[in-house]
Protein backbone atom coordinates (compact mmCIF):
# COMPACT_ATOMS: atom_id res chain seq x y z
CA UNK A 1 0.00 0.00 0.00
CA UNK A 2 1.40 3.43 -0.82
CA UNK A 3 1.77 5.83 1.90
CA UNK A 4 0.77 8.97 2.04
CA UNK A 5 2.87 11.70 2.49
CA UNK A 6 2.50 15.00 4.06
CA UNK A 7 4.89 17.39 2.31
CA UNK A 8 6.93 20.15 4.92
CA UNK A 9 5.09 23.04 5.00
CA UNK A 10 6.45 26.24 5.97
CA UNK A 11 3.73 28.92 6.78
CA UNK A 12 6.39 31.67 7.58
CA UNK A 13 7.33 32.09 3.94
CA UNK A 14 4.00 33.12 2.74
CA UNK A 15 3.95 35.25 5.35
CA UNK A 16 3.12 38.29 3.39
CA UNK A 17 0.84 36.45 1.36
CA UNK A 18 -1.19 35.79 3.99
CA UNK A 19 -1.30 39.21 5.56
CA UNK A 20 -2.52 40.59 1.87
CA UNK A 21 -5.22 37.82 1.28
CA UNK A 22 -6.76 38.71 4.86
CA UNK A 23 -6.53 42.14 4.63
CA UNK A 24 -7.99 42.10 2.05
CA UNK A 25 -10.81 39.67 3.35
CA UNK A 26 -10.89 41.75 5.97
CA UNK A 27 -11.64 44.87 3.85
CA UNK A 28 -14.38 42.91 2.38
CA UNK A 29 -15.81 42.76 5.49
CA UNK A 30 -15.55 46.13 7.26
CA UNK A 31 -17.31 47.38 3.75
CA UNK A 32 -20.10 45.96 4.84
CA UNK A 33 -20.20 47.15 8.45
CA UNK A 34 -19.57 50.52 7.53
CA UNK A 35 -21.77 53.51 6.89
CA UNK A 36 -20.78 55.39 3.39
CA UNK A 37 -19.36 58.74 5.17
CA UNK A 38 -16.99 56.90 7.02
CA UNK A 39 -15.69 54.75 3.96
CA UNK A 40 -12.06 56.76 4.08
CA UNK A 41 -10.38 54.86 6.10
CA UNK A 42 -10.74 51.69 4.37
CA UNK A 43 -7.58 52.88 2.42
CA UNK A 44 -5.99 53.53 5.47
CA UNK A 45 -6.57 49.59 6.50
CA UNK A 46 -5.50 48.72 3.10
CA UNK A 47 -2.08 50.77 3.30
CA UNK A 48 -1.58 49.02 6.68
CA UNK A 49 -1.76 45.51 4.96
CA UNK A 50 0.88 46.80 2.73
CA UNK A 51 3.16 48.20 5.01
CA UNK A 52 3.18 45.44 6.88
CA UNK A 53 3.50 43.05 4.24
CA UNK A 54 6.26 44.87 3.11
CA UNK A 55 8.32 44.78 6.46
CA UNK A 56 7.36 41.26 6.95
CA UNK A 57 9.04 41.11 2.83
CA UNK A 58 12.62 42.83 4.09
CA UNK A 59 12.93 40.86 6.74
CA UNK A 60 13.09 37.75 4.27
CA UNK A 61 15.77 39.36 2.54
CA UNK A 62 19.18 37.29 3.07
CA UNK A 63 17.89 34.09 2.74
CA UNK A 64 16.45 31.30 0.53
CA UNK A 65 14.49 28.36 1.21
CA UNK A 66 12.41 25.66 -0.94
CA UNK A 67 8.51 24.98 0.17
CA UNK A 68 5.26 23.54 -0.42
CA UNK A 69 7.69 20.44 -2.11
CA UNK A 70 9.34 22.70 -4.76
CA UNK A 71 6.31 24.76 -5.69
CA UNK A 72 7.35 27.78 -3.97
CA UNK A 73 10.75 29.58 -3.88
CA UNK A 74 11.46 32.51 -1.25
CA UNK A 75 15.12 33.73 -2.08
CA UNK A 76 16.23 37.61 -2.95
CA UNK A 77 15.13 37.62 -6.22
CA UNK A 78 12.05 36.88 -5.06
CA UNK A 79 12.43 39.68 -2.55
CA UNK A 80 13.32 42.67 -4.33
CA UNK A 81 10.08 42.16 -6.99
CA UNK A 82 8.19 41.87 -4.44
CA UNK A 83 9.41 44.98 -2.65
CA UNK A 84 8.52 47.00 -5.99
CA UNK A 85 5.33 45.34 -6.37
CA UNK A 86 4.31 46.43 -2.90
CA UNK A 87 5.64 49.75 -3.41
CA UNK A 88 3.81 50.05 -6.57
CA UNK A 89 0.10 49.13 -4.79
CA UNK A 90 0.75 51.33 -2.27
CA UNK A 91 1.37 54.17 -3.98
CA UNK A 92 -1.78 53.23 -6.25
CA UNK A 93 -3.60 53.13 -2.84
CA UNK A 94 -2.70 56.70 -2.04
CA UNK A 95 -3.69 58.17 -5.25
CA UNK A 96 -6.81 56.78 -5.57
CA UNK A 97 -8.07 58.06 -2.29
CA UNK A 98 -9.33 61.06 -3.25
CA UNK A 99 -10.04 59.50 -6.72
CA UNK A 100 -12.83 56.91 -5.39
CA UNK A 101 -14.28 59.54 -2.78
CA UNK A 102 -14.67 62.18 -6.45
CA UNK A 103 -15.83 59.39 -8.27
CA UNK A 104 -18.08 57.84 -5.48
CA UNK A 105 -17.57 54.34 -6.22
CA UNK A 106 -17.31 52.50 -3.24
CA UNK A 107 -14.08 51.76 -1.42
CA UNK A 108 -13.96 48.08 -0.03
CA UNK A 109 -13.89 46.31 -3.20
CA UNK A 110 -11.58 48.58 -4.99
CA UNK A 111 -8.87 47.76 -2.06
CA UNK A 112 -9.37 44.28 -1.83
CA UNK A 113 -9.04 43.67 -5.68
CA UNK A 114 -6.07 45.47 -5.31
CA UNK A 115 -4.26 43.45 -2.73
CA UNK A 116 -5.54 39.87 -4.09
CA UNK A 117 -3.81 41.17 -7.62
CA UNK A 118 -0.53 41.74 -5.18
CA UNK A 119 -0.80 38.21 -3.68
CA UNK A 120 -1.21 37.13 -7.48
CA UNK A 121 1.60 38.78 -8.32
CA UNK A 122 3.65 37.16 -5.09
CA UNK A 123 2.53 33.77 -6.02
CA UNK A 124 4.09 34.37 -9.35
CA UNK A 125 7.50 35.74 -8.31
CA UNK A 126 8.22 33.21 -5.88
CA UNK A 127 6.96 30.30 -7.99
CA UNK A 128 9.30 27.36 -8.62
CA UNK A 129 6.75 24.95 -10.46
CA UNK A 130 4.26 26.46 -13.71
CA UNK A 131 1.20 25.82 -11.25
CA UNK A 132 2.25 28.10 -9.22
CA UNK A 133 3.32 30.79 -11.88
CA UNK A 134 0.14 30.03 -13.69
CA UNK A 135 -2.38 30.37 -10.53
CA UNK A 136 -1.00 33.72 -9.69
CA UNK A 137 -0.53 35.11 -12.73
CA UNK A 138 -5.12 34.20 -13.05
CA UNK A 139 -5.24 35.55 -9.64
CA UNK A 140 -3.57 38.93 -10.90
CA UNK A 141 -4.76 38.96 -14.03
CA UNK A 142 -8.91 38.49 -12.87
CA UNK A 143 -8.26 40.88 -10.20
CA UNK A 144 -7.29 43.29 -12.66
CA UNK A 145 -9.92 42.86 -15.32
CA UNK A 146 -12.96 43.81 -12.63
CA UNK A 147 -10.32 46.63 -11.79
CA UNK A 148 -10.05 47.89 -15.32
CA UNK A 149 -14.02 47.96 -15.14
CA UNK A 150 -14.24 49.50 -11.85
CA UNK A 151 -16.29 52.51 -13.16
CA UNK A 152 -18.86 50.53 -14.59
CA UNK A 153 -21.07 53.35 -15.33
CA UNK A 154 -18.28 54.46 -17.54
CA UNK A 155 -18.65 53.53 -21.16
CA UNK A 156 -15.33 53.92 -21.65
CA UNK A 157 -14.16 51.71 -18.13
CA UNK A 158 -16.40 48.91 -19.95
CA UNK A 159 -14.45 48.96 -23.06
CA UNK A 160 -11.30 48.62 -21.82
CA UNK A 161 -12.21 46.18 -19.61
CA UNK A 162 -13.69 43.90 -22.59
CA UNK A 163 -10.23 44.34 -24.55
CA UNK A 164 -8.08 43.26 -21.43
CA UNK A 165 -10.53 40.25 -20.47
CA UNK A 166 -10.36 38.78 -23.96
CA UNK A 167 -6.81 39.22 -25.02
CA UNK A 168 -5.64 38.56 -21.58
CA UNK A 169 -7.74 35.14 -21.92
CA UNK A 170 -6.09 34.63 -25.03
CA UNK A 171 -2.77 35.27 -23.54
CA UNK A 172 -3.57 32.59 -20.64
CA UNK A 173 -4.11 30.09 -23.37
CA UNK A 174 -1.48 30.78 -24.82
CA UNK A 175 0.61 30.61 -22.16
CA UNK A 176 -1.02 27.00 -21.01
CA UNK A 177 -0.26 25.49 -23.51
CA UNK A 178 3.14 26.07 -23.81
CA UNK A 179 3.26 24.82 -20.44
CA UNK A 180 1.24 21.94 -21.56
CA UNK A 181 3.78 21.08 -24.23
CA UNK A 182 6.71 21.71 -22.17
CA UNK A 183 4.97 19.37 -19.54
CA UNK A 184 4.98 16.85 -22.03
CA UNK A 185 8.22 17.07 -23.33
CA UNK A 186 9.96 16.75 -19.94
CA UNK A 187 7.43 15.02 -17.40
CA UNK A 188 7.49 17.92 -14.66
CA UNK A 189 6.26 21.30 -14.25
CA UNK A 190 9.07 21.70 -12.06
CA UNK A 191 11.62 24.85 -13.25
CA UNK A 192 14.09 22.57 -11.82
CA UNK A 193 13.06 19.16 -13.33
CA UNK A 194 12.70 20.69 -16.50
CA UNK A 195 16.19 22.42 -16.54
CA UNK A 196 17.69 18.63 -15.34
CA UNK A 197 15.93 16.97 -18.38
CA UNK A 198 16.99 19.84 -20.87
CA UNK A 199 20.37 19.47 -19.79
CA UNK A 200 20.67 15.88 -20.09
CA UNK A 201 19.00 15.88 -23.74
CA UNK A 202 16.51 13.68 -22.82
CA UNK A 203 13.37 15.92 -23.62
CA UNK A 204 11.98 16.10 -27.03
CA UNK A 205 13.56 18.80 -28.17
CA UNK A 206 10.62 19.85 -31.24
CA UNK A 207 8.11 20.30 -28.60
CA UNK A 208 10.24 22.04 -26.12
CA UNK A 209 10.88 24.73 -29.13
CA UNK A 210 6.64 24.85 -29.75
CA UNK A 211 6.37 25.15 -25.98
CA UNK A 212 8.95 27.72 -25.41
CA UNK A 213 7.56 29.88 -28.43
CA UNK A 214 3.67 30.06 -26.62
CA UNK A 215 5.39 31.21 -23.52
CA UNK A 216 6.84 33.82 -25.16
CA UNK A 217 3.75 34.93 -26.55
CA UNK A 218 1.95 34.64 -23.26
CA UNK A 219 4.64 36.37 -21.42
CA UNK A 220 4.95 38.72 -24.12
CA UNK A 221 0.99 39.65 -24.03
CA UNK A 222 1.21 40.48 -20.62
CA UNK A 223 4.38 43.03 -20.85
CA UNK A 224 2.83 44.40 -23.41
CA UNK A 225 5.77 43.68 -25.81
CA UNK A 226 4.98 44.41 -29.79
CA UNK A 227 3.80 42.54 -31.91
CA UNK A 228 1.28 41.87 -28.70
CA UNK A 229 1.04 44.95 -27.69
CA UNK A 230 -2.50 46.05 -28.95
CA UNK A 231 -4.60 45.82 -26.10
CA UNK A 232 -2.41 48.10 -23.83
CA UNK A 233 -3.34 51.59 -25.29
CA UNK A 234 -6.84 50.63 -25.62
CA UNK A 235 -6.85 48.90 -21.38
CA UNK A 236 -4.55 52.03 -20.42
CA UNK A 237 -7.15 54.81 -22.01
CA UNK A 238 -10.27 53.29 -20.65
CA UNK A 239 -9.34 52.05 -17.13
CA UNK A 240 -9.83 54.66 -14.28
CA UNK A 241 -6.23 56.61 -13.74
CA UNK A 242 -4.93 54.72 -10.74
CA UNK A 243 -5.68 51.58 -11.67
CA UNK A 244 -3.71 52.27 -14.69
CA UNK A 245 -1.15 53.89 -12.59
CA UNK A 246 -1.31 50.34 -10.66
CA UNK A 247 -1.48 48.17 -14.48
CA UNK A 248 1.91 49.46 -15.25
CA UNK A 249 4.02 48.94 -12.46
CA UNK A 250 3.39 45.96 -10.13
CA UNK A 251 1.76 43.43 -12.73
CA UNK A 252 4.28 44.28 -15.18
CA UNK A 253 7.39 43.46 -12.77
CA UNK A 254 5.64 40.41 -11.38
CA UNK A 255 5.56 39.23 -15.42
CA UNK A 256 8.82 40.30 -16.00
CA UNK A 257 10.31 38.26 -12.87
CA UNK A 258 8.43 34.76 -13.89
CA UNK A 259 9.55 35.64 -16.96
CA UNK A 260 12.84 35.77 -15.93
CA UNK A 261 12.61 32.96 -13.67
CA UNK A 262 11.04 30.80 -15.95
CA UNK A 263 13.99 31.39 -18.87
CA UNK A 264 17.04 31.40 -16.32
CA UNK A 265 15.71 27.71 -14.42
CA UNK A 266 14.41 26.06 -16.88
CA UNK A 267 15.38 27.06 -20.54
CA UNK A 268 19.10 28.00 -19.54
CA UNK A 269 20.58 25.95 -21.64
CA UNK A 270 18.61 26.91 -25.06
CA UNK A 271 19.97 30.41 -24.42
CA UNK A 272 21.89 30.40 -28.08
CA UNK A 273 18.31 30.12 -29.57
CA UNK A 274 15.95 32.45 -27.71
CA UNK A 275 19.08 35.60 -27.43
CA UNK A 276 18.07 36.24 -30.91
CA UNK A 277 14.00 36.15 -30.54
CA UNK A 278 14.76 38.78 -27.35
CA UNK A 279 16.80 40.91 -29.58
CA UNK A 280 14.19 41.37 -32.08
CA UNK A 281 11.12 41.68 -29.72
CA UNK A 282 13.12 44.16 -27.84
CA UNK A 283 13.67 46.06 -30.84
CA UNK A 284 10.74 46.10 -31.77
CA UNK A 285 9.19 46.99 -28.74
CA UNK A 286 10.50 50.04 -28.19
CA UNK A 287 10.81 51.13 -31.87
CA UNK A 288 7.29 50.68 -32.27
CA UNK A 289 6.01 51.73 -28.67
CA UNK A 290 8.13 55.09 -29.13
CA UNK A 291 6.85 55.63 -32.92
CA UNK A 292 3.45 55.21 -32.04
CA UNK A 293 3.56 57.60 -28.97
CA UNK A 294 4.73 60.49 -31.13
CA UNK A 295 1.01 60.71 -33.01
CA UNK A 296 -1.48 60.25 -29.82
CA UNK A 297 -3.40 63.15 -28.46
CA UNK A 298 -4.36 61.52 -25.57
CA UNK A 299 -2.00 61.42 -22.58
CA UNK A 300 -3.07 58.18 -21.10
CA UNK A 301 -2.60 56.82 -24.55
CA UNK A 302 0.73 58.20 -24.98
CA UNK A 303 2.01 57.05 -21.36
CA UNK A 304 0.35 53.72 -22.71
CA UNK A 305 2.97 53.84 -26.05
CA UNK A 306 6.09 54.99 -23.56
CA UNK A 307 5.38 52.07 -21.10
CA UNK A 308 5.48 49.60 -24.21
CA UNK A 309 8.85 51.26 -25.33
CA UNK A 310 10.13 51.10 -21.51
CA UNK A 311 8.99 47.40 -21.29
CA UNK A 312 11.50 47.27 -24.77
CA UNK A 313 14.10 48.83 -22.78
CA UNK A 314 13.82 46.21 -20.21
CA UNK A 315 13.91 43.66 -23.02
CA UNK A 316 17.44 44.28 -23.42
CA UNK A 317 18.13 42.69 -20.41
CA UNK A 318 16.76 39.22 -21.12
CA UNK A 319 19.15 39.63 -24.74
CA UNK A 320 22.32 39.37 -22.10
CA UNK A 321 21.16 36.40 -20.86
CA UNK A 322 23.50 36.93 -17.65
CA UNK A 323 23.34 38.27 -14.21
CA UNK A 324 24.25 41.69 -14.98
CA UNK A 325 21.75 41.78 -17.15
CA UNK A 326 19.17 40.80 -14.80
CA UNK A 327 20.26 43.18 -11.85
CA UNK A 328 19.74 46.01 -14.68
CA UNK A 329 16.44 44.94 -15.25
CA UNK A 330 15.56 44.61 -11.77
CA UNK A 331 17.20 47.86 -10.70
CA UNK A 332 15.00 49.73 -13.98
CA UNK A 333 11.91 48.05 -12.67
CA UNK A 334 12.44 49.98 -9.44
CA UNK A 335 13.19 53.27 -11.02
CA UNK A 336 10.21 52.76 -13.33
CA UNK A 337 7.56 52.09 -10.47
CA UNK A 338 8.69 55.34 -8.86
CA UNK A 339 8.63 57.55 -11.58
CA UNK A 340 5.35 56.33 -13.64
CA UNK A 341 3.39 55.94 -10.85
CA UNK A 342 3.98 59.50 -10.22
CA UNK A 343 2.94 60.53 -13.66
CA UNK A 344 -0.30 59.04 -13.31
CA UNK A 345 -0.55 60.46 -10.06
CA UNK A 346 -0.63 64.02 -11.78
CA UNK A 347 -3.04 62.41 -14.42
CA UNK A 348 -5.68 61.89 -11.75
CA UNK A 349 -5.08 65.31 -10.67
CA UNK A 350 -5.83 66.75 -13.71
CA UNK A 351 -8.12 64.53 -15.04
CA UNK A 352 -10.65 66.24 -12.62
CA UNK A 353 -14.16 64.38 -12.31
CA UNK A 354 -15.56 61.73 -14.74
CA UNK A 355 -11.54 62.09 -16.15
CA UNK A 356 -12.88 63.96 -18.63
CA UNK A 357 -9.18 66.23 -18.97
CA UNK A 358 -6.96 63.95 -20.46
CA UNK A 359 -6.20 65.15 -23.71
CA UNK A 360 -2.75 67.24 -24.37
CA UNK A 361 -4.83 70.82 -24.51
CA UNK A 362 -5.90 69.93 -20.61
CA UNK A 363 -2.17 71.00 -19.77
CA UNK A 364 -2.68 73.91 -21.31
CA UNK A 365 -0.80 76.66 -18.67
CA UNK A 366 -0.59 74.27 -15.95
CA UNK A 367 2.87 75.18 -15.29
CA UNK A 368 1.59 78.70 -14.56
CA UNK A 369 -1.60 77.95 -12.65
CA UNK A 370 -0.24 75.22 -10.87
CA UNK A 371 3.58 75.63 -10.55
CA UNK A 372 4.21 72.74 -7.83
CA UNK A 373 2.30 70.31 -9.98
CA UNK A 374 3.97 71.41 -13.00
CA UNK A 375 7.53 70.92 -11.78
CA UNK A 376 6.63 67.62 -10.27
CA UNK A 377 5.29 66.64 -13.91
CA UNK A 378 8.67 67.98 -15.51
CA UNK A 379 10.90 66.23 -13.01
CA UNK A 380 9.23 62.84 -13.90
CA UNK A 381 9.08 63.58 -17.40
CA UNK A 382 12.92 64.10 -17.17
CA UNK A 383 12.99 60.81 -15.59
CA UNK A 384 11.36 59.00 -18.10
CA UNK A 385 13.82 60.40 -21.01
CA UNK A 386 16.62 59.50 -19.13
CA UNK A 387 18.16 63.00 -18.66
CA UNK A 388 21.04 63.05 -15.76
CA UNK A 389 20.71 63.43 -13.03
CA UNK A 390 17.43 61.30 -12.81
CA UNK A 391 16.94 57.97 -11.85
CA UNK A 392 15.71 57.02 -15.02
CA UNK A 393 19.15 58.02 -16.66
CA UNK A 394 21.21 55.36 -14.32
CA UNK A 395 18.34 52.80 -15.20
CA UNK A 396 19.16 53.39 -18.52
CA UNK A 397 22.45 53.49 -18.39
CA UNK A 398 22.96 50.10 -16.05
CA UNK A 399 20.14 48.29 -18.56
CA UNK A 400 22.59 49.61 -21.59
CA UNK A 401 25.94 48.79 -20.14
CA UNK A 402 24.94 45.29 -19.77
CA UNK A 403 23.70 44.66 -23.15
CA UNK A 404 27.32 46.42 -24.64
CA UNK A 405 29.85 43.93 -21.95
CA UNK A 406 27.89 41.51 -24.44
CA UNK A 407 28.78 42.92 -27.50
CA UNK A 408 25.35 43.77 -28.48
CA UNK A 409 26.60 47.11 -30.11
CA UNK A 410 23.98 47.53 -32.60
CA UNK A 411 20.92 46.90 -29.89
CA UNK A 412 22.42 49.96 -27.73
CA UNK A 413 22.87 52.02 -30.93
CA UNK A 414 18.85 51.39 -31.47
CA UNK A 415 17.70 51.81 -28.05
CA UNK A 416 19.92 54.79 -27.80
CA UNK A 417 17.97 56.51 -31.35
CA UNK A 418 15.00 55.34 -29.27
CA UNK A 419 15.94 57.44 -26.52
CA UNK A 420 16.20 60.30 -28.48
CA UNK A 421 12.96 59.68 -30.69
CA UNK A 422 11.03 59.59 -27.17
CA UNK A 423 12.44 63.11 -25.97
CA UNK A 424 9.77 64.34 -28.68
CA UNK A 425 6.63 63.49 -27.14
CA UNK A 426 7.82 63.86 -23.63
CA UNK A 427 9.57 67.17 -24.05
CA UNK A 428 5.97 68.03 -26.61
CA UNK A 429 3.56 67.50 -23.13
CA UNK A 430 6.17 69.93 -21.16
CA UNK A 431 5.87 72.94 -24.13
CA UNK A 432 2.36 72.47 -23.84
CA UNK A 433 2.23 73.37 -20.29
CA UNK A 434 4.53 76.22 -20.65
CA UNK A 435 4.99 77.12 -23.40
CA UNK A 436 1.33 77.76 -25.36
CA UNK A 437 -1.31 80.47 -24.71
CA UNK A 438 -3.63 80.09 -21.91
CA UNK A 439 -7.10 79.31 -22.60
CA UNK A 440 -9.95 81.17 -21.45
CA UNK A 441 -12.38 78.52 -20.23
CA UNK A 442 -12.76 78.25 -16.45
CA UNK A 443 -11.88 75.01 -15.13
CA UNK A 444 -12.78 73.45 -11.38
CA UNK A 445 -10.01 73.84 -9.63
CA UNK A 446 -7.62 71.08 -9.08
CA UNK A 447 -8.13 69.11 -5.61
CA UNK A 448 -4.79 68.09 -4.12
CA UNK A 449 -5.13 65.66 -0.87
CA UNK A 450 -2.74 65.03 1.74
CA UNK A 451 -2.32 61.37 0.61
CA UNK A 452 -1.55 62.43 -3.05
CA UNK A 453 0.95 64.78 -2.12
CA UNK A 454 2.24 61.96 -0.31
CA UNK A 455 2.29 59.89 -3.54
CA UNK A 456 4.19 62.69 -5.30
CA UNK A 457 6.74 63.53 -2.74
CA UNK A 458 7.42 59.19 -2.67
CA UNK A 459 7.90 59.24 -6.45
CA UNK A 460 9.96 62.54 -6.92
CA UNK A 461 12.43 61.19 -3.93
CA UNK A 462 12.69 57.69 -5.77
CA UNK A 463 13.21 59.57 -9.29
CA UNK A 464 15.85 61.75 -8.04
CA UNK A 465 17.80 60.24 -5.09
CA UNK A 466 18.40 57.05 -7.36
CA UNK A 467 19.55 59.10 -9.72
CA UNK A 468 21.87 60.54 -7.44
CA UNK A 469 22.85 58.09 -4.88
CA UNK A 470 22.22 54.84 -6.97
CA UNK A 471 24.60 52.68 -5.39
CA UNK A 472 22.93 51.18 -2.48
CA UNK A 473 20.41 50.00 -4.44
CA UNK A 474 22.37 48.25 -7.39
CA UNK A 475 24.21 46.88 -4.95
CA UNK A 476 20.85 45.20 -3.73
CA UNK A 477 19.91 44.97 -7.00
CA UNK A 478 22.67 42.43 -7.60
CA UNK A 479 22.71 40.83 -4.55
CA UNK A 480 19.24 39.72 -5.64
CA UNK A 481 20.42 38.80 -8.94
CA UNK A 482 22.29 35.45 -8.42
CA UNK A 483 19.92 33.26 -9.53
CA UNK A 484 21.43 29.84 -9.30
CA UNK B 1 -5.89 1.89 -32.38
CA UNK B 2 -6.08 5.31 -30.65
CA UNK B 3 -2.59 6.65 -29.92
CA UNK B 4 -1.28 9.87 -28.06
CA UNK B 5 -0.49 11.50 -31.20
CA UNK B 6 -4.08 10.68 -32.31
CA UNK B 7 -5.15 12.48 -28.90
CA UNK B 8 -2.48 15.40 -29.48
CA UNK B 9 -3.66 16.75 -32.66
CA UNK B 10 -7.09 16.63 -31.37
CA UNK B 11 -6.10 19.05 -28.91
CA UNK B 12 -4.00 20.88 -31.46
CA UNK B 13 -6.94 21.21 -33.60
CA UNK B 14 -9.30 22.22 -31.30
CA UNK B 15 -6.76 24.79 -29.79
CA UNK B 16 -6.88 26.42 -33.39
CA UNK B 17 -10.16 26.31 -33.76
CA UNK B 18 -10.67 28.39 -30.96
CA UNK B 19 -7.63 30.67 -31.50
CA UNK B 20 -9.55 31.46 -35.00
CA UNK B 21 -12.97 31.96 -33.42
CA UNK B 22 -11.72 34.47 -30.71
CA UNK B 23 -10.20 36.37 -33.30
CA UNK B 24 -12.90 36.86 -35.95
CA UNK B 25 -16.23 36.25 -33.97
CA UNK B 26 -17.87 39.11 -33.75
CA UNK B 27 -20.60 38.36 -31.19
CA UNK B 28 -19.01 38.85 -27.48
CA UNK B 29 -20.70 35.33 -25.90
CA UNK B 30 -19.58 33.37 -28.62
CA UNK B 31 -15.96 34.98 -28.26
CA UNK B 32 -16.27 33.68 -24.64
CA UNK B 33 -17.52 30.37 -25.86
CA UNK B 34 -13.58 30.07 -27.84
CA UNK B 35 -12.01 31.07 -25.17
CA UNK B 36 -13.58 28.04 -22.89
CA UNK B 37 -12.89 26.18 -26.40
CA UNK B 38 -9.33 26.65 -26.08
CA UNK B 39 -8.85 26.24 -22.53
CA UNK B 40 -10.65 22.85 -22.62
CA UNK B 41 -8.46 21.84 -25.79
CA UNK B 42 -5.23 22.47 -23.30
CA UNK B 43 -7.14 20.48 -20.95
CA UNK B 44 -7.08 17.56 -23.22
CA UNK B 45 -3.02 17.83 -23.88
CA UNK B 46 -2.43 18.04 -20.19
CA UNK B 47 -4.71 14.38 -19.85
CA UNK B 48 -2.80 12.85 -22.80
CA UNK B 49 0.83 13.47 -21.44
CA UNK B 50 -0.30 12.69 -17.94
CA UNK B 51 -1.79 9.10 -18.79
CA UNK B 52 1.46 8.54 -21.08
CA UNK B 53 3.68 9.67 -18.39
CA UNK B 54 2.34 8.06 -15.71
CA UNK B 55 2.12 11.50 -13.69
CA UNK B 56 -0.29 13.00 -11.96
CA UNK B 57 0.78 16.61 -12.43
CA UNK B 58 -1.35 16.76 -15.75
CA UNK B 59 -4.22 15.77 -13.62
CA UNK B 60 -3.35 18.28 -11.14
CA UNK B 61 -2.98 20.90 -13.39
CA UNK B 62 -6.37 20.23 -15.26
CA UNK B 63 -8.18 20.87 -11.99
CA UNK B 64 -6.52 24.22 -11.92
CA UNK B 65 -7.46 25.10 -15.04
CA UNK B 66 -11.11 24.35 -14.80
CA UNK B 67 -11.31 26.44 -11.69
CA UNK B 68 -9.47 29.32 -13.23
CA UNK B 69 -11.71 28.85 -16.63
CA UNK B 70 -14.75 29.50 -13.57
CA UNK B 71 -13.59 32.69 -12.37
CA UNK B 72 -12.90 33.61 -15.89
CA UNK B 73 -16.20 33.30 -17.03
CA UNK B 74 -17.75 34.61 -14.40
CA UNK B 75 -15.64 38.04 -14.31
CA UNK B 76 -15.70 38.32 -17.95
CA UNK B 77 -19.53 37.78 -17.92
CA UNK B 78 -20.11 40.66 -15.29
CA UNK B 79 -18.02 42.44 -17.39
CA UNK B 80 -19.99 41.69 -20.46
CA UNK B 81 -23.59 42.78 -18.36
CA UNK B 82 -21.91 46.13 -17.45
CA UNK B 83 -21.12 46.91 -20.91
CA UNK B 84 -24.74 45.94 -21.97
CA UNK B 85 -26.53 47.93 -19.81
CA UNK B 86 -24.71 50.91 -21.47
CA UNK B 87 -24.39 50.51 -25.19
CA UNK B 88 -26.98 47.47 -25.60
CA UNK B 89 -24.91 46.37 -27.89
CA UNK B 90 -22.55 42.38 -27.83
CA UNK B 91 -21.10 43.43 -31.37
CA UNK B 92 -17.44 43.59 -30.66
CA UNK B 93 -16.92 46.21 -34.23
CA UNK B 94 -18.89 48.53 -31.89
CA UNK B 95 -16.71 48.14 -29.31
CA UNK B 96 -14.44 51.50 -30.72
CA UNK B 97 -14.91 54.34 -28.73
CA UNK B 98 -11.29 53.92 -27.12
CA UNK B 99 -8.90 55.58 -29.92
CA UNK B 100 -6.79 58.60 -30.41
Amino acid sequence: MKQLVIPDVSLGAVGPEIVLVVTAILLLLLEVFTARKEKGYLAYTALGGVLLASAMTANMNGYTEMNFSGMYVVDNFASFFKLVCLLGTGMTILVSVTYTINEGISNGEYYALLLFATSGMFFMISGSDMVTIFMGLEVMSISLYALAGYTRNREKSNEAALKYFVLGALASAFLLYGIALIYGATGSTKLAIIGDSLRTGIANYHLIIIGAALLVVGFGFKISAVPFHMWAPDVYQGAPAPVTAFMSSGPKAATFAAFLRVFNEALPSMQADWWQIFWILSVMTMTVGNIMALRQTDVKRMLAYSSIAHAGYILMGFTTGDWFGVSAILFYMLVYTFMNIGVFAVVTIVARKNEEKTTFEDYTGLGYKHPIIGVTLVVLLFSLIGIPPTAGFVGKFYIFMSALQQGYVWLVIIAVVNSVISVFYYLRLTIVMYMTEETTEALPSLSLSPSLVTALIISIYGSLWLGVMPSSYITFAQAASLIP
Amino acid sequence: MLTVNHYLALSGILFVIGTVGVLSKRNIIVVMMCIELMLNAVNLTFITFANYLNDMTGHLFVFMVMAVAGAEAVVGLAIVVALFRNRETLNIDKLNILKN
